[in-house]
């Protein structure tokens, strides 16, 4: 049904073409750095991969956002949070797949946890063992919070601005929590010192290959996923949220369970982000629930264009890109380029680059569509027709199609 | 008094905002199918009655029922939307990034929870109440254009057409005339006459030729009741009426 919908739409042409782009990369990348030989010129370096698939699963939690900031209005600063706690549940898994190869050679308990006189390992760690437990965990957990935290904040009637800060005090909160060593996830060290993912190396250039192909395919099921929610009744209705609450309330609508479901679906999307980051940088930590780390994903939405699917996409990825080499070529500037970044998005691009893109050809469009108007000569007929319609609908009734004259094309 | 044949029985109620008392013991009875004119200077307390009507203001004190057995104030907007009560702002509200069919879909009577919303197929029967409803608020020929490209008479039109979507027993019409020529107030006059041979119906206007267009019983509100009640030859002959209107 869904999928009968995604073939036959023209106007779809974009996502399409994003998913097969996607799909490509995944292909070619791992083969042009797996299969060729490090001499040749189409040699893909291991770091070039590891690198990008980090930023395809930085766009997967740009897109996450974007499905509830640019759909639905919900500008949420804590969306880190969401990344970070699944990729600390990936991390988990990595830890105990350790087992005796630790520092300390304890089959059962991590390092730190050896370290911190942990005698046997919490109960929260029992499971991630095994990979689908954590696999359930990486989706489960950051959907839990998202659901209770959206369940109090939307009923509440929590919006705007208070709803930005109580969500950057949100990750804020479990920066703190993730840094004290009780907590039992490696304090501020986090975890790290990965040895296999699935029995595989994660050192091994195969495994990174893999990883970067399972990040960007699990990005292009996050785009079509993300369309297929944006372009059904509900989507229509998250929009109608997001513009006029009250009008969808009065219309029988819970207003609250429709960002409810938004926040909840976009909170695994980036729990998925985090757990497939965890594993290409090989270390997790506190650090990634940062509030600055949130407002970057802000930013990178906002440049690539909100309320698009495409848009955070390559905000992501242009962003990202910038800020290596930036911080390659002059490391101390970078902060106040991200600023300047935001500053100018905001007053020059309001709606992105792909925003920008979409009014330029729409403008385009519209130009060309006059002048072959004037070409076929029809123009120097409309101006007294358009002038007889108007003195002549002095009923609201003649807004219909029902007048005889042809309405003169705008 | 009888609730069992009412539509809607206000009695008693009362409510303030930081000890301003918007509503003052009022008391409202609407019959079963009847239209009813609500006047009254700024400030009276006519969009705060349909605040409490709808369930976006809890009264103080008083009782509110709807269809005769029903307690609004135990109730919240949506419930009581989709027990049938539509409500037009004074503003017109509509979804402007959306089409006008779009906004009618989401208007249209149904199942109001996430999941039919997600997998929402329209049906034959659906598109037909949508044209129908089209052809009544006269914006067939613009279904496809986005509702933020109406003139604000259209969006008045777009908005009393989602009302009729949603199919509701009682409609609270809040200044639908606002901001509309003659020609159009007229012609809106028409339309609600048109819903109201089978809805009851609640309208608030400023507009007195259009209240005359309507040519139904006039309640007056003033500082939060009723002021006088009666045809609107009577009301406007109500020495009390015109004393509030034209100052003291």
């Amino acid at each position: 049904m869904i999928t009968g919908r995604f073939f036959a739409a023209g106007a779809d042409r974009r996502i399409a073409i994003t998913i097969l782009i996607l799909l490509a990369v995944a292909i070619i990348v791992p083969l042009l750095n797996l299969a060729v030989s490090p001499t040749s010129a189409f040699y893909v370096p291991s770091y070039i991969v590891a690198l990008t698939g980090k930023y395809l699963c930085y766009a997967l939690l740009a897109l996450a956002l974007d499905l509830v900031w640019g759909y639905c209005g919900i500008l949420s600063l804590g969306h880190g949070a969401f990344f970070a706690l699944g990729g600390y549940a990936m991390g988990m898994y990595l830890m105990r797949q350790i087992g005796a190869r630790g520092v300390y050679g304890n089959p059962i308990l991590p390092d730190f946890m050896v370290f911190l006189n942990y005698k046997e390992l919490p109960w929260f760690w029992t499971g991630f063992d095994h990979f689908w437990f954590a696999a359930i965990m990486v989706l489960a957990v950051p959907g839990l919070l998202a659901f209770v935290f959206g369940w109090f904040a939307f009923r509440s009637r929590v919006t705007g601005v208070y709803l930005s800060i109580i969500t950057q005090a949100m990750t804020y909160a479990l920066l703190l929590a993730f840094f004290r060593n009780d907590m039992g996830f490696g304090g501020n060290n986090g975890l790290t010192d990965f040895k296999d993912i699935l029995g595989f190396n994660v050192q091994a250039d195969a495994t990174r290959s893999a990883l970067f192909a399972a990040s960007a395919l699990m990005l292009a099921l996050a785009v079509f996923v993300t369309w297929a929610i944006v372009g059904s009744k509900y989507g229509k209705l998250l929009m109608a949220v997001r513009d006029a609450e009250s009008r969808t309330r009065f219309l029988g609508w819970r207003a609250e369970n429709v960002k409810l479901f938004a926040f909840t679906v976009s909170a695994v999307m980036a729990g998925i982000a985090g757990a497939l980051y965890v594993p290409q940088v090989g270390i997790i930590n506190p650090g990634e629930f940062e509030p600055s780390n949130s407002i970057e994903v802000v930013i990178w939405a906002a440049v690539g264009g909100r309320g698009t699917i495409v848009g955070p996409i390559i905000g992501a990825l242009l962003v990202n890109a910038g800020k290596s080499w930036f911080t390659g070529v002059l490391p101390e500037f970078w902060l106040f380029a991200l600023g300047g970044l935001f500053v100018a998005v905001t007053l020059l691009l309001p709606k992105g680059i792909v925003g920008m893109w979409d009014s330029w050809r729409g403008n385009a469009k519209a130009l060309r569509a006059a002048s072959l108007a004037e070409e076929a000569g029809t123009d120097p007929v409309v101006p007294p027709q358009q002038k007889i319609v108007r003195s002549a609908a002095t009923k609201p009734g003649d807004w219909s199609s029902s007048s005889p004259e042809p309405q003169p094309a705008e | 008094m009888s609730k069992s044949n009412t539509i809607l029985y206000l009695d008693g109620v009362s409510v303030s905002f930081d000890g301003f008392r918007a509503i003052n013991n009022l008391s409202l009875v609407l019959d079963k199918g009847e239209m009813r004119a609500i006047i009254g200077p700024n400030g009276a307390g006519k969009t705060t009655m349909m605040d409490i009507v709808t369930g976006k203001t809890r009264p103080d004190e008083g009782e509110v029922f709807f269809d005769g057995q029903v307690d609004l104030t135990k109730h919240d907007e949506a419930e009581i939307a989709m027990m049938g009560i539509g409500r037009k702002f004074q503003k017109p509200t509509v979804f402007e990034s959306h089409t006008i069919e779009e906004n009618l879909m989401l208007a249209l009577k149904g199942p109001r929870s996430i999941f039919p919303a997600l997998f929402h197929r329209r049906s034959a029967a659906e598109a037909r109440q949508i044209d129908d409803i089209l052809g009544i608020i006269r914006l067939g020929d613009k279904r496809d254009q986005l509702a933020a490209n109406l003139s604000h008479g259209q969006k008045q039109w777009l908005e009393i057409g989602m009302l009729l979507a949603q199919d509701p027993k009682l409609l609270l019409v809040d200044e639908p005339v606002a901001g509309m020529t003659d020609a159009e107030t007229e012609e809106t006059a028409r339309l609600l006459k048109e819903i109201a041979r089978d809805h009851s119906v609640i309208v608030v206007e400023h507009d007195m030729h259009f209240v005359r267009e309507l040519g139904v019983k006039v309640t007056c509100l003033h500082e939060g009741s009723v002021l006088s009640e009666g045809t609107l030859d009577f009301v406007s002959a109500d020495e009390r009426v015109v004393e509030v209107y034209l100052g003291r």
